[in-house]
């Protein structure tokens, strides 16, 4: 790896070599030096909300059972029975009391315990069942009601790792007035023919919104939403950075033009909207004051944590967290995020402007994944001819990095970059 | 259907009017004919796909693939007849085959009608994608004939997966 540069970091160029969304042995690289060794973000702790929920779902590529145990603290363990090593839980969601593995019937209690085994007296007398629980990620932790997990056990905690990336948070967790967003039933599974990578790169990308999305730029402003026309500094109708928040983690902050359930009222919503969003605006006011109220209302934000987590906190909230299942191909995973108190109608407003922009039935998100799929074929079969992408936007220029620029995008392969270049503590 | 345009009155609709609709408008829609597929639909029509995890839910509190009433209906079509949709340029072909029509409610204006659906999407040189389902239709049958009021396509898969999006109207 060290003789073979992959990215090029100079004075006024920036460039990343297209053999890392290709490059099979890339891959399996990355799978232990990038995702084994940083914070994951496994779900939110109210997918789980009583004493023998669960969810199963796959993270960092491992199948995992994320629950609350008896003592109602969230857990994740391995889905993976310690006997043979079947898959224990085969739900998708649900409640339980006992985890039972079909095959031979061993079973294992909400807090990871081996709870039977059928013929237990046959084994010798050193088997002792409390050897063999269900084996846990080596750390679990939250922040604010996301949970991650780290396969590296000697992982600065969570917060030190989200570094810069808590404020972004906040700002999302300020929507609800206990504190508490919540994940709204309801999920995006989707496969993109691309490399993960390119979706980090898009996801926070407004380089792409003028040419990628006009067609949604155009649904806004036949539907009268009013957007001014850039001066000479800027590429979009509203002033907007691009920002970096530690450890590769990297957000962009504009100013809204495009609406937001908290609390923007833009024409998309329809007249009926309007006093909820007013109210909703009130209440914000009343309860954070002027500034902050207008911080978290009329800026939208959509921050990378790296490596594979985005919260977009645009025309609705949105989690989306990928993971590469082959080079040229990731699996994506979208929900959305509310306040948990908020009311019936205001949420069926935050769904819908969801719907205007995200998700594989939108009015924009289509057109990204079209835009990743034709990078990757693009440079699947052309990258030793035409090795380098460039990402030179804003280097070497005063005064603020724009969203348009590519800072952001810089600061994630930076870190990318130096994690593949750092062997793992385990190997060492 | 030409017979379908005069007073249809809801109690007398037949099964086999009902597929006439339905295979007509899978016509109108494999052949991108959007204008005309969108004349079926009534003024207050909606057309959603539910989450795949969550395909019984209500689109007021739960998120959907798509939920849109007639405004955003129009606003797709509008969308997708512009070049720049790009998920859909070139176009995709589809090919929709209808099956297992059932009549099984209605009232005095109005048919709840389900069908069984295979949409084939093709993209470019790539291997076809399959979409699988259920319509949930609610028919109005009126002065115009019968008219769609409420479109609603339920996935059989788990997940999206690998049928990525769903950028067309399914």
């Amino acid at each position: 790896m060290n003789d073979r540069p992959l990215v090029l970091n100079e004075a006024a160029s920036f460039r990343v070599n297209r053999a890392t969304m290709v490059d099979p042995e890339i891959l399996e690289l990355e799978r232990r030096r990038v995702f084994d060794v940083c914070w994951i973000y496994v779900g939110h702790e109210s997918e789980v909300r009583t004493p023998g929920d669960f969810r199963t779902r796959t993270v960092c590529g491992r199948p995992v059972i994320f629950c609350r145990d008896s003592a109602n603290a969230v857990r994740v363990f391995l889905n993976t029975c310690r006997h043979r090593g079947a898959m224990v839980c085969r739900e998708a969601e649900g409640n339980a009391k006992i985890h039972t593995c079909f095959y031979h019937g061993w079973s294992y209690d909400r807090d990871g315990r081996l709870d039977g085994v059928p013929g237990e007296k046959d084994y010798p007398q050193s088997f002792r069942k409390a050897d063999y629980g269900l084996m846990e990620p080596p750390r679990v932790e939250s922040y604010r009601g996301f949970v991650f997990l780290n396969f590296d056990p000697k992982a600065v905690p969570l917060p030190e790792y989200l570094a810069g990336a808590k404020e972004y948070i906040d700002l999302v967790i300020d929507q609800s007035p206990s504190g508490q967003m919540e994940v709204i039933q309801g999920t995006q599974d989707y496969d993109i023919r691309a490399n993960w990578k390119l979706l980090v790169e898009n996801s926070f990308d407004d380089y792409h919104l003028l040419t990628t999305h006009s067609t949604w730029l155009d649904y806004l402003k036949n539907a009268g939403v009013k957007m001014q026309r850039p001066d000479r500094e800027h590429l979009l109708p509203s002033h907007g950075v691009g920002k970096p928040l530690g450890n590769g983690h990297a957000t962009t902050d504009n100013v809204n033009f495009r609406g937001r359930p908290v609390a923007k009222w833009i024409p998309v919503y329809g007249d009926a909207a309007k006093p909820e969003i007013e109210r909703i605006r009130a209440d914000l006011v009343a309860r954070l004051g002027e500034a902050r109220a207008a911080r978290v209302a009329d800026t939208n934000r959509n921050l990378i944590i790296f490596p594979n987590l985005l919260l977009a906190d645009g025309s609705s909230v949105t989690i989306r967290t990928f993971y590469p299942i082959a080079p040229d191909r990731m699996r994506v995973r979208a929900i959305a995020l509310g306040p948990k108190e908020e009311t019936p109608s205001a949420r069926a407003i935050r769904l819908d402007a969801f719907l205007t922009f995200y998700g594989p039935g939108g009015f924009a998100t289509p057109d990204d994944v079209e835009a990743l799929e034709m990078v990757q074929a693009g440079i699947s079969a052309t990258y030793r001819e035409v090795p380098w992408s460039v990402m030179s936007r804003g280097m070497a220029k005063p005064g603020d990095q724009l969203n348009s620029d590519e800072l952001h995008l810089r600061t994630f392969w930076l870190q990318w970059d130096k994690l593949m270049r750092t062997e793992p503590r385990a190997a060492q | 259907m030409k017979k379908a345009r005069t007073r249809a009155a809801a109690p007398k609709v037949t099964r086999g009017e009902v597929e006439e609709l339905l295979f007509h408008e899978a016509a109108l829609l494999d052949a991108w004919k959007l204008d005309e597929w969108l004349a079926l639909l009534t003024e207050d029509a909606r057309y959603e796909v539910p989450s795949n995890d969550r395909p019984d839910a209500d689109p007021g509190g739960t998120l959907f693939t798509i939920a849109d009433d007639i405004g955003r209906i129009r606003a797709r079509i509008a969308r997708l007849k512009d070049k720049n949709a790009h998920a859909e340029f070139p176009r995709s072909r589809t090919r929709r085959l209808i099956s297992n029509v059932r009549v099984l409610g209605r009232n005095a204006s109005e048919l709840r009608v389900e069908a069984n659906f295979v949409v084939y999407r093709f993209r470019r040189d790539e291997s076809v994608r399959e979409y699988v389902g259920r319509y949930r239709y609610v028919l109005r049958a009126g002065r115009g004939g019968l008219r769609i009021a409420r479109r609603q396509a339920v996935l059989d898969a788990m997940e999206l997966g690998s049928m990525g999006l769903v950028s067309f109207i399914l």
